[in-house]
């Protein structure tokens, strides 16, 4: 591998980008396509189908073994409100391998006694996300109800491109919030990226149910980035 | 143990970038294929000094010896090579993968 192969692997890392680089037994690396400049083809099928799945994976390819080594920045997941929900979802999130963290200013909900062993910022997420801020491999859950802490983190979330953006609250709740985001400039292609009633639609009852229903819609828009712009 | 931030966070990728710049001759070494259950998956990478200083990891420390071995070789030849771990041969018993996998170990020169 060249040198400034391996420096663009730690750069890409360090500015938490997806990377996947291309090998032979023969050459050893032989190419580094980052994410927003992926090849076509076949080799762009391995390469997104590498990236998607964090995997490393080896395929022939015009008769030619290759192996794909993919380097995905490690997945954040921010959750807006110390709330019941969020409170199931701490340990499903852990269990199934993702970093999360709870943002709430209303000192009385984000509680270490409530959220033990949970990343916890009980501060506005305006201020929060200015010292650490959203990007595309971060997902964003704003379940408070309270449109003064949630919206300010969406349109942090639209702006940053995270991956998954939901948001809880009936239909009617997001129309008003669809209509206050307009407001504030954004599109309604922006806006659409917001999942809303937020969760997949497995009929959930109660927290901790809708809790599941949240990750495994993070999870499935997670593994699926990027397939539908590849074809 | 050295100041810089390579080391201290044991990520062989950067340690490698770390050594290039210090001039030193470097080698990594690749998981590229795994069979069983093999301790790290393909992907996990090691990489080794011409001196055999080394950072990360390819099996959870069964056959590491045998790898930087390997790899002061390819640096000095120059040219990747390809090893391959198992309790089926006698190398790896010798080397000891304890898990019963077997691996493929892709060890290339790097700059």
């Amino acid at each position: 591998m060249k040198a400034s192969i391996l420096n663009q692997i730690n750069e890409a890392r360090q500015r938490r980008k997806g990377a996947v680089t291309v090998s032979t037994e023969a050459e050893g690396v032989r190419e580094l396509f980052l994410e927003d400049a992926m090849p076509e083809g076949l080799l762009g099928d391995a390469t997104g189908k590498a990236l998607r799945t964090g995997k490393a994976m080896s395929q022939e390819i015009d008769g030619e073994l290759l192996f794909f080594n993919p380097y995905v920045p490690p997945v954040r997941f921010v959750v807006i409100g110390a709330v019941h929900i969020s409170q199931a979802l701490a340990p499903m999130a852990r269990l199934a391998g993702y970093e999360m963290e709870i943002i709430d200013p209303r000192a009385a909900f984000a509680t270490p006694e409530r959220f033990p062993d949970v990343a916890l910022h009980a501060d506005w997420p305006q201020d929060v996300l200015m010292n650490s801020p959203l990007d595309a491999y971060t997902a964003l859950a704003a379940i408070t109800h309270d449109p003064k802490i949630d919206d300010p983190a969406l349109s942090a979330a639209l702006e940053a491109n995270c991956f998954y953006i939901g948001a809880l609250g009936s239909r009617k709740t997001h129309g008003r919030r669809v209509e206050r985001l307009r407001e504030a400039g954004f599109d309604d292609a922006a806006i659409a990226r917001i999942d809303a009633p937020i969760g997949m639609d497995i009929g959930a009852a109660n927290p901790a149910e809708i809790a599941v229903a949240i990750l495994a819609q993070m999870i499935a828009v997670f593994r699926r980035r990027g397939i539908e712009t590849q074809h | 143990m050295p100041e810089d931030a390579a080391y201290q966070t044991h990520d062989p990728l950067l340690a490698a970038e770390s050594w290039l710049s210090e001039g030193k001759g470097v080698a990594l070494a690749t998981v590229i294929e795994t069979w069983g259950s093999a301790p790290r998956p393909a992907g996990s990478h090691l990489a080794i000094t011409e001196d055999g200083e080394f950072e990360g990891s390819v099996s959870g420390g069964c056959v590491e010896g045998a790898v930087v071995a390997e790899a002061v070789d390819v640096i000095g030849r120059a040219e990747p090579k390809t090893l391959e771990f198992g309790v089926a041969d006698e190398t790896a018993w010798r080397v000891g993968l304890s898990c019963g996998g077997r691996i493929r170990v892709l060890i290339e020169p790097l700059g």
